[in-house]
């Protein structure tokens, strides 16, 4: 049953809404609830695929759901809608007014109904894509306050990479944070690129999620075997790999290599001058689980990511 | 007045990005003035470029005081405004959510790095800031709640209020916030515009700047006395909010003082033209910020009121 999380009136003859699909049993379920979140960045796209594809599978195998299954495939309709990553008309990150405020603006507004709805929720999946410039292997990642909590959960989800990372008041604003420091255990998934769906990548989340639904007793049908993912808690073993010049960056792997120290991953070039700038190598051996997907680079832009001393876990 | 250029970076195809400055007097760094941060920041960017013709003069007639300097950045961000764009050119992040930066960070934390490393060591520092929603505002200073912040120092710009500010995480990472960290005396100056240059406004901004360095011995200025400032913190403001979406016909601007039951404003059906909402004031009191755009959305804050308690 589709339902309408909160809605307003705009000015011009249209109502902003954020729906959800709500999956049940007839006789409403044993009261366990997942839900699955995503479209907070509107140019990220990874999710809309995890969305139908879960959708599609329970309702054709609704028999052996126990529990309640949320999804909410579009946080922020408009920039979806308009290829923006934040809210148009408000140069807003949608991911910076959680929890929001039932008394404050329009998108403050938005962000509180969001939150008390999927508040109380047995788990979380927040599904992102990184951005438009950088692709990801499937990862989840935690904030160290919460990984007691979510590690458990983030460890059968089927991803190739958790990386608990420092705390930060910025990230304070966060939809994520703002469930789990009010008890409900969220995940935060990033994988693929942005403005593109890599269906493998769904897939293997998807089978995740199924997993983890099992394990919550929402779901009483087929289990998916899942993969045991690396965890890395210490923030030394990444390291980052940015621009040293402006230019046009040419990769030389794709992400998810496992590269050794000197190893050739890019080359930023001049087309004007017809000159390479700068060639970047692996500092150390290591497995590259992130990369610069878009080619134009500024000075400092980010190339990739890797993680110091270890080996795919595909 | 020395123009030198404080972070700069190389472009591949437009010419290079720099952050420029222009200081005035030697000596002791003693206050650093911040303008545009974002491509739309026209009013902060011509409000340096009032400020520095000010200095000018003051320079030229020996008014710096003796082991003083004073430097003034009238833009932080070139490039976004000069292809008209709020955020940085590529990736739309916000300089000023980068403080205190990182220089082998990215390209925004390196912008934001640079330019800290060489204004972080200022006694005062002073930036002229904006707001992310449309509209006017009383001009007035803004100070943040750190636990370093001098209200006392801030009414030395002799603005009708100093506004007390609670951080929210995101502040964390703004300019004026670490400048406090970093022990120098912040303080955020909001004149009345932000797109739209609004010359008197400016003046007034810039009289105001001008009054604070002399107040505070670096400068000899014979200008602006001011106000005695009203202190308010921004949990006392009363904010004001439309029952529906519409156009919006604003009949109180930014300054007035208002009595509650006056109409502030009427939302209007933007097919129809029949109002929908008529907005009335909850206080007495002065309008510290008023909506001025065409429409409105629902439940926007469309006046933020100071009530006044034993005027009148």
């Amino acid at each position: 049953m589709i339902e309408t999380v909160v809605q307003v009136d705009l000015p011009v003859d249209e109502t902003l809404q954020i729906r959800k699909m709500r999956l049940q049993p007839e006789d409403g379920g044993n009261g366990r609830r997942i839900s699955i979140v995503t479209g907070i960045h509107g140019d990220e796209l990874e999710g809309q695929y995890v969305c139908y594809k879960l959708s599609d599978y329970i309702q054709k195998n609704i028999k052996y759901l126990a529990g309640t299954v949320d999804v909410y495939p579009a946080l922020n309709p408009f920039g979806i809608d308009s290829i923006t990553r934040g809210i148009p008309a408000f140069d807003l990150d949608m991911n910076r007014i959680f929890p929001g405020n039932t008394e404050g603006d329009m998108n403050e507004y938005l962000a509180a109904q969001i939150v008390r709805d999927a508040a109380g929720s047995d788990l979380v999946f927040d599904i992102h894509a990184s951005n438009i410039f950088l692709t990801e292997v499937p990862q989840i990642r935690i904030n160290e306050l919460h990984r007691d909590r979510l590690v458990p959960y983030a460890e059968e989800a089927n991803v190739d990479f958790i990386w608990i990372h420092g705390a930060s008041t910025v990230l304070e604003s966060t939809f994520a944070h703002s469930l789990n420091a009010a008890g409900t255990p969220t995940l935060v998934v990033e994988m693929g690129v942005g403005m593109r769906i890599t269906q493998a990548y769904g897939d293997r989340l998807f089978a995740g999620i199924v997993h983890l639904m099992k394990r919550l007793g929402i779901w009483e049908g087929e289990d998916f075997d899942v993969r045991t993912p690396i965890v890395s808690a210490d923030n030394e073993d990444v390291g980052f790999l940015n621009a040293s010049v402006s230019g046009i960056f040419l990769k030389n792997v794709e992400h998810g290599a496992v590269l050794k120290r000197g190893d050739l991953i890019g080359r930023i070039v001049n087309p004007l001058t017809g000159t390479v700038e700068d060639e970047i190598t692996s500092p150390e051996d290591g497995w590259l689980f992130t990369i610069r997907e878009y080619p134009v680079v500024s000075e400092g832009s980010l190339l990739g990511r890797i993680l110091y001393g270890k080996e795919s876990s595909v | 007045m020395e123009k030198k250029v404080l972070f700069e970076i190389k472009a591949l195809y437009r010419d290079d990005f720099r952050v420029s400055g222009f200081s005035f007097g030697h000596g002791e760094k003693a206050a650093c003035i911040v303008g545009s941060m974002r491509g739309n920041e026209n009013q902060q960017l011509y409000c340096c470029s009032q400020l520095i013709r000010k200095l000018k003069e003051l320079e030229a007639k020996g008014r710096i005081h003796e082991g003083k300097e004073i430097l003034v950045v009238p833009c932080v961000n070139p490039y976004s405004m000069n292809i008209k764009k709020r955020f940085w050119s590529i990736d739309n992040t916000d300089i000023n959510r980068m403080f205190p930066g990182y220089d082998e960070g990215e390209t925004t934390q390196r912008i934001a790095g640079g330019l800290f490393e060489a204004i972080k060591d200022y006694v005062y520092g002073l930036q002229f800031a904006s707001f992310y929603m449309p509209g006017r505002f009383v001009p007035h200073i803004r100070v943040m709640k750190t636990g370093f912040e001098d209200v006392e120092l801030a009414k030395k710009f002799g603005f009708p209020y100093v506004l007390l500010h609670t951080p929210r995480p995101f502040d964390t990472t703004t300019l004026n916030y670490n400048w406090q960290v970093w022990e120098t005396k912040a303080f955020s100056v909001y004149t009345t515009s932000t797109e739209e240059i609004d010359r008197a406004s400016a003046r007034q901004a810039v009289e105001s700047v001008l009054n604070f360095l002399r107040k505070t011995d670096v400068i000899d200025y014979d200008g602006f006395e001011g106000y005695v400032s009203k202190v308010v913190s921004t949990e006392e403001m009363v904010t004001v909010r439309n029952r529906t979406a519409g156009f919006f016909e604003g009949k109180a601007g930014a300054g007035e003082h208002v009595r509650k039951g006056q109409v502030l404003a009427c939302i209007a059906d933007c097919y129809e033209g029949n109002v929908t909402d008529e907005i009335c004031s909850p206080a007495d009191g002065t309008i510290l910020f008023a909506h001025a755009e065409p429409r409105a959305y629902q439940n926007t804050a469309v006046y933020k009121i100071i009530p006044e308690k034993d005027e009148w």
